[in-house]
């Protein structure tokens, strides 16, 4: 075990941690914050997307150990209010059916709306290859046109 | 079917009575129990459908499992519709299972809406005749004089107006007005509107608590190992390295299994990997390739003398036939694939459990655990959540009787059971291997007249007998059998349809080619044989089935491309009482090379309950449809699974997801089913598509095999 310093939406956490843990498990079972999610363990389906800096990071294989002094910042932390041009693309347009990965979704096209506000079509897929078995593709490509129409 | 109001029986009279706080609650006195009332006799709120406060909050409980299928946003528009009260500031409660107030806690079948339009309608427009009365009773006025409006009701002469809140102490009072009329739908003022999910902004802000995200004071995690291989137990256990690993507390043995427990997720996971285990085979254990010959070889016999449905002699009218039809499809087991791997919080304490977590069917689940853990049923609770996918995986109750069984071995410890990906793909329960032989007899006036389904499914039957063009053919037969198995099936997202009509509607399409026959118009003659002569019973309306065919070949623009690179194919399938045409349209690429561009869907389902959900869920079904016809796979070698997680068992993804255009026939209709019709013709309608650009009939899944994708 070892104690690791890591900022987690602009919060500082002291956690002690196998060093190889990954960041996901850090997330939900030692700070408590269960919006990200796990799906696969394997960095295949996204559902644990976070940002360690401005880079979209699956956190099911990433060590803690790893993260260093970047900043952490997980879907709780996208927003004070949900008001996060990509969360409210997400609601006005209905994405979510059983909504699981939603978090890790969101998370993957917010920072890809960072690097590049104004993604073509080829970009967005290129990008968003993250699950959802409940088929809502079409509709968060349509949230991300809107966000990025927005931003 | 008519439209008015459905007369309740006993089980649905509605009740009233005084919330706790202060207000007004109804609910349906289901089981006239006395568990309803306190000590001196008084109705609490513990059965309401709605609760209505001082302040004039309006709170709607959804009773049912909430799996991605938008009940928990349809089911309480049913009751606002009627209630008129301002949608926006509502809001609705999840129940957790209580048999004694709430029916039907299930999320199956595609059952929520159509088992609810009536009741919970009746529901709302019963509260809203009570506040009615008691605003009558407060002015001195005749009912006839007022209406409501947005939580208010209102005097129709001089538009003085009362809210709702400053109401509900006195209609708590009344008598509860019986067969109240409800609105006709010419008034809806929130049924067919485009209403998000109530949890939006609880899922995209990430504080919305999944199971896999309930913590307790003191719980522990645990993952249980099953054996590798369906058909085998468990020899011997060697736990001393997992015991040794960092967060472990305990491993237990229970059944074929072992449960180890621990202080976080990754920590179980990795103990896992510690444990050391023998299996022994309990019999041959057998694999896909095993089961292929095993169902080719039954086909090839004679079938038993239990034919599901009989009409006519369709060995003489095969005999007799000009020309004969014959096709064999094959569908492979299929995993669930909940993107929210199977979990339960259980907490065994000396005279009772609390079960918290995903479950689609919790009531069978209390029944299950009260007899395995032999508690009274009154002392198991269980609170759903709302799922991270069911698709039929959270309507078994393994993964719950494991929580309990950890938890009370474990000795009474709060515990949340966490599956790994690898144990939810590998641990069972899949979407049963099919075979599906079908032979058709056309005469010599090239006129379809006998048909002949037969098929076999590992572990599950697979026939649906009555399923069209059953009622249009003079001879017609359907055979069904179950080729015994240890691979655990379950019913995966519109069970049997999800591959009969793949096989069906492909049929179909090869019949008409051979008779040189347009798919759409062939479909149409044969609906139109049944609308003017149906032969035996038939469970779908020949008019509204050639109406959504109608329509989508219209919206499609079918047979009218100019575009010799773009191909459509045709599929129509009746399920969950719902009616669904589809069309499939790709693109043949220079090199010859297919990519699905576009899906159209028509769909009856009566009256169209939330436009923005009925919307999703088809769309949803559709893309999941395509991607497991494409893509999906999960076979077996010697019992055991050969795919273990999505990096060896493909899902499909944004870049290979169709554009889908939804239209609805309207209606005024009952509502019927909508999370799983809208799959069944989506695999067809893509596979004869492929037909028409290739003249390759696909007769197994996944397409992708067969190399004419790019």
């Amino acid at each position: 075990m070892a104690a690791f310093n890591i900022i987690i939406n602009g919060k500082k956490h002291q956690v002690d941690a196998d060093p190889q843990m990954p960041l996901l498990w850090v997330i939900r079972d030692i700070v408590g914050l269960t919006g990200t999610k796990y799906g696969c363990g394997i960095a295949q389906c996204g559902a644990c997307t976070v940002h360690i800096g401005d880079l979209a990071v699956r956190s099911c294989m990433f060590p803690v150990q790893s993260v260093g002094d970047d900043p952490i910042t997980t879907i709780e932390g996208l927003s004070e209010k949900g008001d996060h041009p990509v969360q409210k693309a997400w609601k006005e347009i209905d994405v979510p059916q059983c909504g699981y990965c939603q978090s890790g979704q969101i998370m993957t096209a917010v920072a890809l709306l960072k690097k590049n506000p104004n993604p073509t079509e080829e970009e967005i897929h290129r990008t968003m290859t993250n699950i959802c078995r409940c088929g809502t593709y079409n509709r968060i490509k349509k949230a991300i046109k809107q966000a990025s129409q927005q931003s | 079917m008519k439209e008015g109001i459905k007369k309740l029986n006993r089980r649905d009279f509605i009740r009233v009575g005084a919330l706790a706080g202060g207000g007004l609650f109804l609910g349906f006195n289901s089981l006239l129990s006395c568990s309803d009332e306190d000590k001196s006799g008084k109705l609490v709120d513990l059965n309401a459908f709605i609760k209505i406060d001082t302040s004039g909050q309006v709170i709607i409980i959804n009773p049912n499992p909430e799996i991605g299928q938008g009940v928990k946003t349809a089911l309480p528009m049913l009751v606002a519709e009627e209630l008129d009260v301002d949608w926006t500031t509502i809001k609705v409660e999840q129940a957790g299972l209580d048999t004694q107030k709430y029916k039907r806690q299930v999320a199956g079948g595609s059952g929520s809406v159509r088992e609810s339009w009536d009741s919970f309608r009746q529901i709302g427009a019963t509260a809203r005749a009570m506040l009615i009365s008691a605003a009558a009773t407060k002015w001195a006025l005749k009912e006839e004089m007022l209406t409501t409006k947005d939580g208010m009701v209102v005097n129709k002469q001089n538009g003085e107006k009362i809210p709702y809140g400053k109401l509900v102490e006195l209609a708590a009072t009344l008598e509860v007005p019986q067969n109240v009329v409800i609105k006709s739908p010419e008034s809806f003022k929130l049924i067919g509107k485009r209403i998000a999910n109530v949890d939006n902004e609880a899922i995209i802000t990430g504080r919305y608590r999944y199971g896999i995200d309930t913590k307790r004071e003191g719980m522990r995690y645990a993952t249980v190992i099953r054996p590798p291989a369906f058909g085998q137990v468990l020899k011997s256990l060697d736990d001393g390295e997992a015991l040794k690993s960092k967060g472990i507390e305990q491993v237990l043995r229970f059944d074929n299994k072992i449960a180890i427990i621990g202080l976080s997720t990754w920590e179980v996971f990795q103990g896992a990997k510690k444990i050391k285990a023998e299996w022994a085979d309990e019999g041959i254990l057998e694999g896909t390739m095993d089961y292929r010959e095993k169902l080719k070889m039954a086909l090839s016999k004679s079938p038993k003398e239990d034919s599901k449905r009989k009409d006519g002699n369709v060995i003489a009218a095969l005999s007799a036939a000009s020309k004969i039809v014959e096709l064999t499809f094959e569908a492979p087991f299929l995993a669930h694939n909940t993107m929210e791997p199977m979990n339960f919080f259980a907490h065994v304490k000396k005279n009772g459990v609390e079960l918290h977590g995903p479950i689609q069917t919790p009531e069978r689940t209390r029944t299950r655990i009260a007899e395995l853990l032999k508690f009274p049923e009154e002392n198991v609770s269980v609170m759903m959540t709302r799922m991270g996918g069911g698709f039929g995986r959270r309507l078994m109750s393994d993964f719950v009787e494991d929580a309990a069984w950890v938890s009370k071995l474990g000795g009474e410890i709060p515990v949340n059971v966490i599956w790994s990906r690898e144990s939810d793909m590998t641990g069972g329960f899949y979407r049963p291997m099919y075979s599906y032989k079908y032979t058709a007899g056309v005469d010599a006036n090239n006129k379809l007249v006998a048909w002949h389904h037969r098929s076999i499914g590992v572990g599950a039957g697979a026939a649906s007998a009555d399923s069209f063009p059953a009622g249009a053919i003079p001879h017609y037969q359907v055979d069904s059998d179950i080729y015994p198995s240890p691979v655990p099936t379950a019913p995966w997202r519109g069970p049997t349809h999800n591959f009969l009509a793949f096989s069906e509607q492909s049929f179909i399409d090869e019949i008409a080619h051979q008779t040189n026959k347009d798919p759409v118009r062939f479909r149409l003659e044969l609906l139109e044989q049944v609308r003017t002569n149906a032969v035996g019973k038939i469970k779908y309306d020949p008019l509204r089935f050639a109406a959504v065919i109608q329509k989508a070949a219209e919206v499609s623009g079918w047979g009218k491309s100019k575009d010799h690179n773009i191909f459509q194919g045709f599929a129509a399938h009746f399920s969950f009482e719902t009616y669904v045409a589809e069309v499939a349209e790709l693109v043949k690429q220079a090199d010859g090379k297919l990519k699905l561009k576009k899906i159209y869907c028509v769909a009856d389902c009566g009256t169209v309950v939330n436009l923005s959900g009925a919307e999703t869920q088809l769309e949803g079904a559709i893309i999941d449809g395509i991607g497991h016809a494409m893509y999906a796979e999960l076979s077996l070698t010697k019992g055991k699974p050969d795919q273990s997680n999505f990096n060896n068992y493909r899902m499909i993804r944004m870049a290979e997801s169709p554009e889908v255009e939804v239209h609805f026939i309207r209606s005024n209709e009952r509502p019927t089913g909508l999370g799983e019709p809208g799959l069944p013709p989506a695999a067809p309608a893509l596979a004869n598509a492929v037909f028409a650009a290739t003249g390759i009939r696909l007769k197994t899944q996944p397409f992708v095999k067969s190399g004419l994708f790019i």
